[in-house]
């Protein structure tokens, strides 16, 4: 990767100190309250709102000189988002880069969670589009911030039986509602829910940043992390039939690409970084067993 | 064999150099300059100033070339700047009734003291194109300078709020300072100078049709203009160490008050209400629109039911910001095929379990 | 009911006063309610009947007078002091609002089976079977074909619709419950109908009930006691059948004999 200059003329990661203290004492109170949605003072940056602003304010307040940071979208390191991201970065803070997830030290995400665990000291930032999880049943933020605050949540129970009635299971695919540390309802952010269970009792700690509706909420290490559901019809994960095109894993998540005009199709993982992990730990089990031959 | 796709950074600088070519267009034409900008497309910099929050007609200009023309792109070149530029201090606040007055009508009475000014506008010219335009060439002087007033210009609205009819802005208990929209999150409900800030930095596109929705029966607000001013008025601080004010200098800026009707008081005889807007540059649509849905999101202090879209805190104030609404829009570009192949799943179950014969009842 | 003490109302209404601006919507309202009695408000329009009936339910602070209720747990209660939390958890539980129009007090665009559990997944029900089995027998109970359970209440008529508010509010046995006009916009027969339901239900779980409604008919068949109110005020209070055969008021005497006979 040819990373850009660093630009001398911003402050380092580009907000300044002041706004970086604010962003901070914001992930403070949300790291103590988990799932809980801190109002902060989101600035316009040099990205659009809807492209990531949230979760690029978080990691400039977190980013230290020293910091490896990864970023990723759709679970890859190179699509056009990811990297635009990561230029930002290397721009105006000039820290070192890596695609490898048991190497950096700050992850931001849009979307996916890495399928290699995460470890303390780690600390995933996530992209939220739409940080209220009731929003598409009661748009007013006035009431929803009530029902928070109450802790009433018949709203989105409502929402699941309808599902179930309607569909005969629970249809949402992503961004699926989950109770916090037995409190508050959380939005993971559009995260697949085969993601879902990754977040529950994860050792890293897990910040959320919305830049456009300005709010910022987390998930501290160790914290339960419980995906809504009914007793009879529990939370279930995705499932494929095949394992992963290149590398054979057949514990992660797939996407599926179409190679041919007849609409051939074959499913290879989505977190970039993982299958390659494994696609050259096979090669190298490969090479080693020719020597072992030889 | 299929590769998983790499050069997503090849890509992007490759756009960038596309992005300039295109931007500069046929190199045997002209280069535009940003001189040529803030002086003869000023309306086009207005608005970039006023919904990029920041007034420097230099920088308003460059955007607008970075942009080629775009002027939303050019609103965001604007605010992402504005973010890494310090803050001095606060102005005192501008005393439009002592604007120097290029324009300025009242549609409530026939005269006023001061005089109706007509000044440079659009509004009684008819729309042909003027295709001498098209060869350039040089523009006739203007018949008379502008108004030349050393004197005040006391606002109408003023006038009849001596006499009790129009409703005074009263300055609520306390007198606390504003808080600073750009600073901190929008919360609702939000008082008047919350609203007013969001307002002012609205998209002109959305505030022009909520205004006009009120005209249509979407609330039933009675609008009169009180009166439109435009001119140049003087910035004035007071820096910390000398305790006085100083001018910093002028800008331009539009101004609009409307009068509106008020009936079925509860607490207060029936008297006229006030819709304010303010732009900077020469922005009349944006502060009448302004004006019209700042006295449309009165409703709820006012004691009136609060029925129509333009009445709706949450849904103006949520949806007025141009780079919001067009960095979410626009943001379904972004990769999103992890979720839509979540989707894909389950419409293929759903539609197996379909065509198969039910289980249960 | 065994256990409970038969000498406490379960509401108790005292100096009840609310305003508009300057304008006195209700005044020095007072009186008290007992476990599984029902009380009709009645009056013309602008008489204060569902300002009175939205400060009891706990919906608008009075600007004075207090509104006492034996909550289960905790005694006598002014609701106004509890916080709001607790207050609304009182109205979703033990006690029912009935609206006069039921798109006020219904999710319209949810199904009917959803709207009647709703108030069971908010205290804590997890069992899809089980909740689909309870929407079921309240749908059943308030005459509502079961099959209707996935329908939303768009697909419902009025009368359909009212009966579903009702088993929205029932479902969690409250002791108290408050109703708008409830048989108003329907037809006659309608009416009769749901009348007869409110009748019977009222009966079977005991309920208590505050019923605001401008149609004596109603008061003489559901309500054992009435109050009357003109501008405000009580002018005249006691049980349904003497109100009604021997009003003392000026203006409950209007009012009775501006009914048309049957």
């Amino acid at each position: 990767m040819n990373a850009p200059p660093r630009d001398h003329h911003v402050n380092f990661a580009y907000l300044d100190e002041r706004t970086k203290r604010m962003i901070r004492r914001a992930i403070l109170k949300a790291v103590c309250i988990p799932g809980y949605q801190v109002a902060f003072g989101s600035r316009e940056m040099p990205l659009p709102y809807g492209w990531g602003t949230g979760g690029i304010q978080v990691t400039a307040s977190l980013l230290g000189p020293d910091d490896v940071l990864k970023v990723i979208d759709q679970g890859s390191d190179d699509t056009v988002n990811a990297v635009n991201i990561r230029r930002f970065f290397q721009r105006t803070a000039g820290v070192e880069v890596t695609t490898e997830t048991p190497c950096a030290d700050v992850i931001q995400t849009r979307h996916r969670i890495p399928e290699t665990p995460l470890r303390e000291g780690q600390i995933i930032v996530y992209q939220v589009p739409v940080p209220e999880p009731m929003q598409r049943l009661e748009p007013r933020e006035a009431e929803t911030r009530k029902l928070h605050g109450l802790a009433e949540y018949g709203l989105m129970h409502v929402k699941l039986y309808e599902d179930i009635a309607r569909f005969g299971h629970i249809a949402t695919t992503y961004d699926y509602p989950v109770l916090v540390n037995g409190r508050y309802v959380m939005a993971p952010s559009p995260i697949p829910k085969f993601d879902n269970p990754k977040m529950h009792m994860n050792p890293a700690l897990q910040v959320f940043g919305a830049g456009r509706e300005k709010r910022i909420y987390a998930v501290p290490p160790y914290t339960p992390v419980e995906s809504l559901a009914f007793d009879d019809h529990p939370f279930t994960v995705q499932k494929w039939d095949s394992p992963c095109a290149l590398c054979g894993a057949t514990d992660s998540f797939l996407d599926e690409v179409i190679t041919d005009d007849h609409g051939t199709r074959m499913f290879v993982c989505s977190d970039s970084d993982y299958c390659r992990t494994r696609q050259q730990a096979a090669q190298a089990c490969g090479e080693e067993k020719l020597r072992a031959r030889a | 064999m299929y590769v998983a796709v790499k050069g997503g950074e090849t890509a992007i600088l490759n756009s960038y150099a596309l992005l300039t070519e295109l931007r500069r267009g046929d190199p045997a034409v002209p280069e535009i300059g940003t001189d040529q900008i803030s002086a003869q497309l000023r309306l086009a910099v207005a608005r970039v100033m006023t919904e990029g929050s920041i007034y420097d007609p230099e920088l308003a200009a460059l955007a607008l070339k970075q942009a080629a023309g775009d002027a939303v792109e050019a609103i965001f070149l604007l605010r992402a700047h504005r973010t890494t530029l310090p803050r001095l201090g606060y102005s005192l606040p501008l005393e439009t009734g002592r604007m120097h007055l290029w324009r300025r009508v009242s549609a409530a009475f026939k005269d006023l003291p001061g005089g109706q000014i007509l000044g440079p506008t659009y509004d009684y010219t008819q729309r042909l194109l003027d295709f001498s335009l098209l060869d350039g060439g040089e523009t006739p002087a203007a018949a008379q300078a502008p108004v030349d007033n050393d004197m005040a210009t006391p606002s109408v609205i003023d006038l009849l709020a001596q006499e009790g009819l129009v409703e005074i802005d009263a300055v609520p208990e306390g007198d606390s300072a504003p808080r600073d929209l750009t600073r901190e999150p929008l919360r609702f409900p939000a008082d008047r100078p919350t609203r007013l800030q969001n307002l002012a930095r609205a998209d002109e596109g959305f505030l022009l049709a909520m205004g006009y929705s009120t005209q249509r029966g979407y609330s039933h607000t009675h609008p009169f203009a009180g009166e439109i001013r435009f001119g140049s008025v003087e910035l004035e601080l007071v820096p910390e160490e000398l305790g006085f004010p100083v001018s910093i200098g002028d800008i331009e800026v539009t101004e609009c008050q409307m009068i509106n009707q008020f009936a079925g008081s509860k607490m207060l005889p029936p008297q006229f209400t006030r819709g304010y807007g303010l732009a900077f540059g020469h922005s009349e649509r944006k502060a009448m629109a302004m004006s019209l849905v700042d006295r449309a999101l009165r409703a709820r202090e006012l004691g009136e039911a609060v029925e129509a879209p333009a009445q709706m805190e949450e849904f103006v104030l949520s949806h007025s910001d141009n780079l919001e609404a067009s960095g979410f829009v626009q943001h379904l570009k972004l990769p999103h095929y992890v979720d839509f192949q979540s989707e894909l799943e389950l419409v293929r179950r759903m539609r197996r379990a379909h065509g198969q014969p039910e289980e249960e009842a | 009911m065994p256990g409970r003490d038969v000498d406490t109302p379960l509401l108790r209404v005292r100096g009840l006063r609310r305003l508009y601006g300057r304008r006195v919507a209700i005044e020095e309202v007072s009186f008290d309610l007992w476990p599984g009695e029902v009380l009709a408000v009645v009056g013309e329009s602008g008489s204060g009947k569902t300002t009175l009936l939205h400060a009891l339910a706990g919906h608008h602070m009075p600007d004075a007078g207090s509104v006492w209720f034996d909550t289960r747990d905790q005694g006598h209660v002014e609701i106004y002091s509890m916080p709001e939390g607790h207050r609304r958890a009182l109205a979703r539980t033990d006690l029912g609002f009935v609206h006069q129009n039921a798109a006020d007090g219904l999710r319209m665009n949810v199904s009917a089976g959803a709207n009647v559990v709703e108030r069971l997944m908010a205290l804590g029900q997890r069992n899809y079977g089980d909740l689909r089995v309870q929407a079921a027998e309240w749908l059943a109970r308030v005459e509502i074909d079961p099959c209707r359970i996935d329908d939303t209440p768009l697909t419902f008529s009025g009368g359909m619709r009212q009966r579903l508010q009702i088993a929205r509010n029932l479902i969690t046995l409250p002791r108290l419950m408050f109703l708008d006009e409830p048989t108003s916009g329907l037809d006659v027969s309608v009416q009769a109908r749901l009348l007869d339901l409110l009748r019977q239900l009222t009966r079977q779980l005991g309920l208590a009930a505050v019923l605001v409604t401008h149609d004596l008919a109603v008061a003489r068949l559901l309500a054992h006691r009435m109050i009357v109110m003109q501008q405000g005020r009580v002018v005249e209070a006691g049980l349904t059948d003497q109100v009604l055969d021997d009003p003392e008021h000026a203006y409950s005497q209007l009012l009775v004999s501006s009914v048309l006979p049957p």
